[in-house]
């Protein structure tokens, strides 16, 4: 185990490892994505109160979730940089952070379409929108940290360090609609308890979200290859791989 | 593990511990200015400020809705099935504003304890289904209750 742990610690090892299936990460998170998406948007039952307006669920549902699931991710990577001090870990934090950021600003937006005929605002300050503003701005704020920082090492512990911090936000966006009062309703689906929909909509759902998992990890494959490219330009591995076309 | 490392992780895990402490108390602390509405009970139990911009929320009480003819005045009373609360509000409400649904109001409590919204917002929960179960649903309901008048066995479905 401890082997396994020490190889995926070699950019080396994880570019050449990654570039294998990554073309299965794509097709299949494509494939799953359509499929979820164009089931729920054109053939899912509309609902008895929302009727059509409720559709947006099947893509503001997905990237809220993927949003808070990225940062757990990211959270979990910044503990093995600042406790290990693994270069990968670090590349992952900094290869998907914008890829965070944008599904944080889907989820907002999104939700601001459904919000105004459901509900009848675009915006409101109530603990779940405000908490999920947060996200938005701890995304931003890791990337700025990170850019504001010229000395690698000391910019990957920093970030580590923020990145550590902003999780306590996690489980208070997860459980602001049960703590306090809010606008947003309560979650749908709950670990314990049967999803409060029928399984003609929340399949679907289910679909895309595990769609959007898999583009995700092609993304972060992709991003994390370009940033260990530009950080070991100078090894013998790199500039063979540039020469060739292969690890 | 090594112990430098084993140093790091109990640092950082206090880190996290010390702060999720932190974040936690202020949260309890300020619990009353993050909820985002005063519910009936609250209301009628005096906690709410009167003549402040205060949201009160809670469900359409059925049968209380009352619309003026002459204008776009409407009142209803909000209720939390403990206590109710009466509200008025003059201009045009969501779509999803139904007798039974949840709304907030944003408004000012009067010395009367009636509640002048300027803005009522809809409020939905997290159940979703398809109208035809929904009307299904109704039936049962209905029929059951009849049944159950009728101390007849309950009606399956």
């Amino acid at each position: 185990m401890w082997q396994f742990f020490h190889k995926l610690g070699s950019p080396k090892w994880f570019f050449g490892i990654s570039t294998r299936f990554m073309p299965w990460l794509l097709m299949s998170g494509i494939l799953l994505l359509m499929a979820g998406v164009v089931w729920g948007l054109a053939f899912a039952p509309k609902d008895y109160l929302q009727g059509n307006s409720y559709r947006i669920i099947f893509i503001h549902v997905p990237t809220a979730f993927m949003a808070q699931s990225v940062y757990i991710m990211m959270a979990s990577a910044a503990l093995v940089t600042l406790v290990w001090r693994m270069k990968l870990a670090d590349v992952f934090v900094k290869a998907v952070t914008p890829v965070g950021l944008v599904l944080t600003f889907l989820a907002l937006f999104t939700g601001a379409v459904w919000g105004k005929p459901t509900w009848g605002t675009w915006w409101i300050w109530d603990a779940r929108l405000t908490s999920m503003l947060i996200l938005l701005f701890l995304y931003g704020g890791v990337i700025a940290l990170d850019r504001a920082i010229n000395d690698e090492k000391s910019a990957a512990r920093a970030v580590a360090v923020l990145v550590l911090v902003g999780v306590v936000n996690i489980p208070i966006i997860k459980y602001s609609v049960e703590w306090w009062n809010t606008l947003h309703q309560p979650a749908t689906f709950k670990l314990t308890e049967k999803p409060s929909m029928p399984a003609e909509m929340w399949v679907p759902l289910l679909l895309s979200v595990l769609g959007l998992y898999l583009i995700f990890g092609w993304l972060a494959c992709i991003r994390m290859q370009t940033e260990i490219l530009s950080r070991e330009q100078r090894t013998r591995w790199v500039k063979e791989f540039v020469m060739k076309g292969k690890v | 593990m090594h112990p430098i490392r084993k140093k790091r992780l109990t640092i950082v895990l206090f880190l996290l511990v010390g702060l999720s402490v932190a974040v936690g108390l202020t949260a309890y602390a300020l619990r009353q200015n993050i909820n985002l509405f005063y519910d009936p009970s609250q209301i009628s139990a005096g906690e709410a400020p009167v003549d402040v911009r205060i949201r009160a929320g809670g469900m359409v009480e059925e049968g209380s809705v009352v619309r003026d003819p002459e204008s776009l005045k409407v009142e209803f009373l909000v209720t939390d099935y403990s206590a109710s609360v009466p509200v008025e509000y003059v201009g045009i409400l969501p779509d999803l504003f139904a007798e039974g649904q949840g709304i907030v109001a944003m408004g000012r409590l009067n010395n009367e304890g009636r509640f002048v919204a300027d803005q009522v917002l809809a409020k939905h929960d997290e159940n979703y289904m398809p109208p035809e179960v929904a009307g299904a649903l109704e039936k049962a309901s209905q029929a059951e209750t009849k049944s159950a008048a009728e101390n007849a066995k309950p009606a399956t479905y």
